[in-house]
């Protein structure tokens, strides 16, 4: 679109009263650039929360039309198949590896002090805790999140989202709808994929490569890890999969022009999903460990 | 550039009572506005042509005509109803009267033809799908496509097959009012016309109202009862209408008005040099 040239208005003198030998541009010209800075940095909040409303909103619209309307299941089950099945592999490799690295880094510290037969309960607790949703989630963010801000945002550049509001359909219900439910129902699922893929890694590696015995890590396993671990988890992985499937379609609506416009939006929806599932993974942490110190006053079991 | 501007009423036709009302209407996106204080009557059963360069707001006012952009000023009127006064669920209920053709045929890309063409059928009504499928069928034929494509992607085929297939799907409803944005832009010669064939079958439906956005004369003779121009608002001197000419096609010919024989004879005249003091200006602020 034309953009209007402006002319520019010229700046009248100011009188800065400047002692001598400082001459009125130099001074009228660091006033004038504080009062810029200082309207940037308004600008710039401005811009943050209007930015945080407008994503909010449409969560709100996204949740309004999971109850105002049926769900389609042949608008459903394609994104539940992109979403959940194709991730399948990437999610399961992500897993295995993750299990298997915990093995390698955690091994030479415990065997130092002789306890390397508890190498499983150190490996599973990290694993269900954090680094399987989070890892799990990042890899999503960058696979499906990617993908559906991507395709989003061509429907939008090609006015394809502007073909469906034309047709009297609401855009929401037909494109975020279907992502979003699938994300927050199938990242859960993945993520106790990743989980049982890392506790497998973890221990093949200790087992048939450091030569653990077997007995001795399920059963420090199973002292140290408990339901509540996991489900920790998986608690936090219904928030990561909202969170990928709200910021990525918002990127992909308001997308910029042309295929700039389309790979920006796309980087963007993993950055910005990447660091909210970084802070929720922090503030869901804490509150949830004050939930277990409330459970279970004694505190955590300890390790060693 | 002359001050004179049309008079206002020059485009207003009382003979037919207007389907579709534009009342000074402003639009603007964020600092930048596109159209200013346009006023506008489309009668039932007419075919208006707009007509301007690239980037005067022809796109934004079809698309304001069906609430996908809505105005900073002024109001649309659909039979007396103003559309930004109407809820979501209203206005989603009366855009299935209009059709929407777009410059890019705006198709699916993960439907079939068939799929696309049916799509507003399966959205708004309970009818069965063999009896879309006949529907589809004769929507198919009416704008002359091979019934092969009907399985196929829209990335299959050719772009004139593509815009046939949007008005196909735009047909769909049996809509009231038909909103064409650049129906031939990209297209050769002959496939160009062809589409103008189309548009003019489609005008011998009954009642049916088209607005055509266009920069094609040919089309604009052909087609048009009524034709408006448009001109960017940045080259216009204040208080002047952004509508710089309404009549028929005999009036087009007839006018004199040095920026309209300039669009409709394609002359370059200054406007490279316009150009160039527009840019230097723009870098200079």
């Amino acid at each position: 679109m034309t953009q209007t040239p402006e002319t520019p208005e010229p700046r009248a003198p100011v009188d800065t009263g400047s002692p001598p030998g400082v001459t009125a541009s130099a001074t009228g010209g660091i006033g004038h650039w504080f009062a810029n800075q200082i309207a940037n940095l308004g600008e710039f909040a401005i811009g943050r929360v209007a930015a945080i409303g407008d994503v909010s909103l449409f969560a709100l619209q996204t949740v309004g039309w999971i109850f105002a309307r049926r769900q389609r299941r042949e608008v459903l089950l394609p994104a539940f198949y992109q979403i959940g099945v194709m991730s399948l592999p990437v999610v399961a490799l992500t897993g295995l590896f993750i299990g298997m690295v915990l093995a390698v880094q955690s091994y030479a510290q415990f065997k130092a002090i002789g306890l390397e037969t508890r190498l499983g309960s150190v490996i599973n607790l990290s694993l269900v805790r954090e680094l399987g949703p989070v890892l799990a989630a990042t890899m999503l963010a960058g696979r499906v999140g990617s993908a559906m801000a991507a395709e989003l945002g061509t429907m939008r550049v090609t006015e394809q989202i502007d073909a469906l509001e034309c047709m009297g359909a609401n855009p929401i219900y037909y494109l975020v709808v279907p992502r979003f439910l699938g994300c927050l129902i199938l990242i859960p699922a993945l993520t106790i994929m990743a989980d049982f893929m890392g506790v497998l890694g973890g221990y093949l590696y200790s087992h048939l490569l450091l030569d653990i015995d077997y007995h001795h890590y399920w059963e420090n396993s199973r002292a140290y890890v408990d339901a509540f671990d996991f489900l920790m988890g998986i608690f936090k992985s219904f928030f990561f999969g909202a969170a990928i499937a709200l910021v990525s379609c918002h990127h992909g609506f308001h997308c910029g022009h042309g295929a700039e416009g389309v790979g920006r939006s796309a980087t963007n929806a993993f950055v910005h999903s990447f660091v909210l599932i970084l802070l929720l993974d922090l503030f869901l942490g804490i509150w949830l460990n004050n939930v277990h110190d409330f459970f279970r006053p004694e505190g955590p079991r300890r390790l060693l | 550039m002359p001050a004179t501007a049309p008079l206002p009423t020059a485009h207003r036709d009382q003979a037919e009572p207007p389907l579709l009302q534009v009342e000074q209407l402003s639009v603007q996106f964020g600092q930048h506005r596109v159209l200013r204080d346009i006023s506008l009557d489309i009668p039932a059963g007419q075919t208006l042509v707009v007509l301007g360069e690239s980037g005067c707001g022809k796109t934004v006012l079809l698309k304001t005509l069906i609430g996908l952009v809505r105005p900073a000023r002024g109001e649309v009127r659909f039979e007396g109803r103003s559309l930004s006064a109407m809820r979501e669920r209203d206005l989603a209920h009366l855009r299935t009267r209009y059709g929407f053709v777009f410059q890019g045929a705006a198709l699916f890309d993960s439907l079939t033809i068939a799929d696309n063409i049916a799509f507003p059928l399966r959205e708004h009504t309970r009818i069965a799908a063999a009896e879309a499928h006949e529907i589809v069928t004769s929507l198919v034929d009416e704008v002359g496509l091979p019934r092969s494509v009907l399985g196929k992607k829209p990335v299959e085929i050719s772009g004139g097959m593509r815009k046939r297939a949007g008005l196909a799907r735009a047909l769909a409803l049996d809509p009231l009012v038909i909103l064409y944005d650049e129906p031939t832009t990209g297209l050769d010669p002959i496939m160009t016309d062809v589409i103008n064939e189309l548009i003019l079958r489609v005008k011998e439906r009954p009642r049916v109202t088209s607005v055509v956005v266009t920069h094609d004369m040919n089309t604009a003779r052909k087609v048009a009862d009524r034709i408006i121009m448009l001109y960017p608002l940045f080259r216009l001197s204040p208080g002047e209408s952004q509508i710089v000419f309404a009549g028929t096609t005999a009036d087009l010919d007839r006018s004199r008005e040095p920026r309209i024989r300039q669009f409709v004879e394609g002359r370059a005249g200054n406007r490279l040099t316009e150009l160039q003091d527009e840019q230097s200006l723009e870098e200079r602020s």
